[in-house]
């Protein structure tokens, strides 16, 4: 029983890339195992925890519930890629001031999801943050501070 | 002229809010986990493990597998206990006649709960050791099954291990006045049976092991997520007989842990002993199935309480009775018993009562072993006296807190010895419970709470007091009871060449800010800015011997080792600026990495000087002096068994009496964990303790049927808490400094953990008051349980 393999192209964090690999393989894996970008984590691997979460055509989705095969020609951005971008510096920082992650391990998800709420420009509650996000599990820090560093770049942002 | 306290400067360190730099790596993507390192030639390794609880292996057939794409090593748990060093047991001389079975790392001849490791299968890839595995035939006999603890210490059970007589681990009684005699005094005597589920610490980063072995040197490196590295070093060198000085543990960033990752594991051994065998590296990284049914579980108990109560209010005795269903082995090196012993000795421990007796009983379940997670015990002991507490005040007519303030010891009254035995003191618990009740404006609540009632609308306030074991000694149980478990901490302090300062750790940080306190309390303790301070840890080849991070005791122990390192740093530095200045020491001072005159702030010699001297131009100083700039502190607790420390938590929910579902409105907790270091990050594991115990008090239960099956053994089925079901908490402090050491920290990392679950069954159960003579008095807490209570099924 042979490896069935696949040639994949895509653009993942603004650069193409060629790879052939196991049709089996999940998009997460590919980021991290085939081209390094580690910030992606596995946790659960069935759709639950949201710390694969990756950004695919401009949605964010599940890295570990989608194929690398089903992202063929599309614009995959992960954490490294909205980090070198600068689009969610303000986020970042905000997340290090409150500290609004401990392990760190759930934080590349998170950003991930408060970037798309964050990107709707509105005026949002706490129990609409709370409900946003409730498809990212952290286990560190009871969400308070979570809650407090996405609020308060939505006011700036408001604001700005 | 001498010495300021660093805690006393103006802008100290201590005391002061700064952000981790390990959070700004983190954030930007570039946190690095084990998973996050694959050395060349790295292999996989994969588990078989056993489908049922209790089964006789009769035969296993590996040929299939072996013959697999990629397949470089299959090996079954007999094939593993030849080449490691003979089972391990998980017992404590300190825990009188406890009874344990030998353990191997994977099963041999019998398989003693759903997902022992079976056969491991090592691959060129992950997916290819999981294909092979698929292709191990385990022919199993079934074993008769023991899954409920009430039934396991029934006569004519079947015994899970025979050679040990019963199921029984432990029993265990302590005391103090005469119980008996008190009941019958007592004015009103109350009786209850609580039921606490089983759960489990599910961390985001799952168990992982990336293991090295170099032939030539014969030096074993692992990289594994891990609290304690020291102490998992010991236990690999150990099982697999590499001399310990050969094995490098090193623990990079830890995506969570909670008490998880300060044990052993079989399928760690396991992956570890191939990477010897094939001298390739091998990783294991636990899938979130297997996490479920091979991470330590805890909790499990029964618990019959009983208190007597004067009609004013006073308790005058308090007795318990708990059984624990631990998993199918006790768990090394720190055993499955410790739980129950944690709640013998923390139950009513706020309180004053004189008469106190306490039993524990443990048994032997076919189920995953349990073990310490965080705030061991304490979540049951607590829940069990703030409800009894509370129906007291019922009983009595007095409000939760008046008869709090009735009962608990009066803060001028240490150091005092508690019920249980326990020496407590520099406690606060009545600053804390007045400081609690100020700051939920508990009179408008009420209020609210009468208001919203005539509406339909049922809302219920809750307190809960605690006592917290923190920063064990190592007289009390691991040292004591034979384990290669240290209590002590140490810390290396040393000034580089460029005047830069160097903080290596024995403990460890999983993202509480372990190192950046560190970083805080050695800048202080010199004189510098953090920003010449970095903190190592983590690492055993680069750090001071150490316990690692359990039991609240990073910045308590290991704190106190960076502070008098440091304080030792600081004294050389003024020794050799003494010499270059012809000056007395005792004249000088050093402010914002300068030397300076005692009371200026002008800079006579920079530390970057103090360093090159000391390393490059020693000709500048006399022969009799050799700069050492490297100094280690260790420090451990002496005459007390902990560091205690106390606090109170109030809440406020909303029960929604058709459903039984709760919204957990508002939480609050004022706490005294001494000398704070960090505000920010003493009120962030606050915070997120107290959502790690509401997860078991509401949601969190691994639920097994009656063949010992794990029944929801996935994140979608094992509900933990999200953003949306959890409350703001607002967190206060009473800072009474440990007289146990310089520094007065106490730990802070899980009285959050341990009170939130008695905090939330007071509040349910007094939002239901009104409409039923029924209590909640089981957790998790789920819709139906309040609805059982509401008498509505």
């Amino acid at each position: 029983m042979s490896e069935e393999m696949v040639t994949v192209n895509m653009t993942v964090n603004g650069e193409n890339v060629t790879k052939t690999i196991p049709v089996r393989m999940h998009l997460v894996d590919f980021v991290r195992t085939e081209l390094g970008f580690t910030g992606s984590h596995l946790g659960c691997e069935h759709g639950v925890c949201g710390a694969c979460s990756v950004r695919v055509d401009g949605d964010v989705v599940r890295g570990c519930l989608i194929l690398a095969a089903q992202a063929e020609g599309a614009e995959v951005v992960t954490i490294e890629g909205l980090t070198d971008t600068g689009e969610i510096s303000d986020l970042q920082d905000k997340f290090v001031e409150r500290n609004a992650l401990q392990c760190g391990f759930c934080t590349p998800g998170m950003l991930m999801t408060a970037a798309e709420l964050l990107a709707q420009k509105s005026d949002m509650s706490r129990e609409d943050i709370r409900e946003f996000m409730s498809g990212n599990y952290c286990r560190c820090t009871g969400y308070h501070a979570i809650v407090d560093a996405i609020e308060s770049v939505n006011n700036t942002r408001l604001k700005g | 002229m001498g010495f300021i306290h660093p805690y006393d400067r103006p802008n100290s360190y201590i005391g002061r809010t700064l952000p981790r730099s390990r959070a700004m790596r983190a954030v930007a993507g570039r946190g690095r986990y084990t998973d996050d390192i694959t050395p060349p030639r790295t292999l996989h390794a994969a588990f078989v493990r056993s489908p049922y609880a209790h089964a006789k292996i009769l035969n296993i057939d590996t040929a299939a597998a072996k013959a697999a794409p990629g397949v470089k090593l299959v090996m079954t748990g007999a094939e593993l206990a030849e080449i490691c060093t003979g089972p391990w047991v998980g017992t404590l001389k300190v825990f009188d006649n406890m009874k344990a079975e030998p353990q191997y790392p994977m099963a041999v001849d019998r398989a003693c709960w759903h997902g022992e490791p079976v056969v491991m299968v090592v691959a060129e890839t992950r997916a290819q050791a999981e294909d092979a595995g698929e292709m191990v035939m385990v022919e199993y006999e079934e074993l008769p099954v023991v899954i409920r603890k009430e039934k396991a210490i029934e006569p004519g059970s079947p015994v899970i291990h025979p050679n040990l007589g019963d199921n029984i681990a432990w029993e265990k009684v302590i005391g103090t006045g005469d119980v008996e005699k008190a009941f019958a005094e007592a004015d009103h005597v109350l009786e209850e049976t609580f039921e606490f589920g089983r759960h489990t610490a599910v961390s985001l980063e799952p168990r992982i092991v990336l293991s090295e072995y170099d032939p030539g040197t014969e030096k074993l490196t692992i990289h594994t997520s891990s609290q304690c590295p020291h102490m998992i070093e010991t236990v690999f060198a150990r099982t697999l007989g590499v001399p310990e000085h050969k094995v490098r543990i090193v623990a990079p960033d830890v995506g969570g842990s909670f008490g998880l990752k300060i044990h052993t594991f079989g399928d760690e051994i396991a992956a570890t002993a191939a990477a010897i065998k094939l001298a390739r590296p091998v990783k294991f990284v636990a899938d979130r199935l297997e996490s479920f049914v091979s991470d330590i579980h805890a909790r499990e108990n029964r618990v019959k309480a009983k208190i007597g109560i004067m009609n004013d209010g006073t308790l005058v005795a308090a007795e318990i009775d708990d059984l624990s269903g631990v998993g199918a082995y006790s768990q090394y090196p720190r055993t499955s018993v410790f739980e129950a012993n944690q709640i013998l000795h923390i139950s009513f421990g706020p309180y004053k009562h004189p008469n106190y007796r306490a039993k524990a009983t443990v048994v032997y379940l076919n189920a995953v072993p349990t073990s310490q997670y965080r705030a061991v015990g304490h979540p049951i002991g607590i829940s069990v006296a703030e409800y009894m507490m509370d129906w007291a005040a019922d009983v009595t007519g007095l409000d939760p807190f008046d008869i709090r303030r009735k009962n608990v010891m009066e803060d001028d009254s240490y150091p005092r010895i508690i019920g249980s035995g326990l020496p407590m003191k520099d406690l606060s618990h009545q600053a804390c419970l007045e400081k609690l009740r100020t700051l939920m404006n508990y009179d408008d609540l009420r209020a609210e709470q009468a208001e919203l009632r005539k509406k339909g609308i049922y809302r219920g306030i809750g307190v809960a007091g605690f006592i917290k074991g923190t920063a064990p000694s190592p007289v009390g149980y691991y040292g004591a009871g034979g384990a290669r478990i240290a209590a002590q901490d140490a810390t290396t302090v040393k000034l580089e060449p460029s005047g830069g300062v160097i903080v290596s750790l024995g403990v460890t940080d999983q993202g509480q800010g372990v190192d950046t306190v560190m970083e805080q309390i050695a800048a202080a303790a010199i004189g510098c800015s953090t920003d010449m301070v970095r903190a190592i840890s983590g690492d055993t080849d680069a750090t001071p011997y150490g316990g690692g991070t359990y039991a609240s005791r990073a910045t308590a122990i290991g704190g106190e080792a960076t502070y008098q390192a440091a304080l030792d740093l600081r004294r050389e530095i003024l020794h050799m600026a003494g010499i270059l200045l012809q000056k007395d020491a005792e004249e000088l001072d050093i402010v914002d990495g300068n030397v300076v005159d005692f009371g200026s702030s002008e800079a006579r010699i920079p530390l970057s000087e103090i360093g090159r001297i000391g390393h490059f131009q020693l000709g500048e100083l006399p022969n009799d002096y050799q700069p050492v700039l490297s100094h280690t502190r260790r420090y451990r607790l002496q005459d007390s068994p902990y560091i205690y420390t106390n606090g109170i938590h109030g809440a406020y929910v909303e029960v929604d009496v058709d459903t039984g579902w709760i919204k957990h409105l508002k939480h609050w907790v004022v706490e005294d964990c001494g000398r704070i270091i960090n505000p920010q990050l003493a009120d962030e594991q606050i915070r997120g303790g107290c959502v790690q115990g509401l997860g078991g008090a509401l949601y969190e239960h691994c639920i097994y049927d009656d063949a010992g099956q794990l029944q929801n053994g996935t994140m979608a089925d094992y509900v933990t808490p999200m953003a949306f079901e959890m409350p703001d908490i607002e967190v206060g402090h009473v800072e009474t400094p440990t007289s146990e050491s310089e520094l007065g920290a106490k730990g802070a990392g899980e009285s959050g953990t341990g009170a939130a679950p008695g905090v939330m069954m007071n509040a349910v159960n007094d939002a239901i008051k009104p409409l039923t003579s029924g209590r909640v008095k089981e957790q998790p807490i789920t819709p139906e349980v309040v609805l059982k209570a509401l008498g509505k099924i």
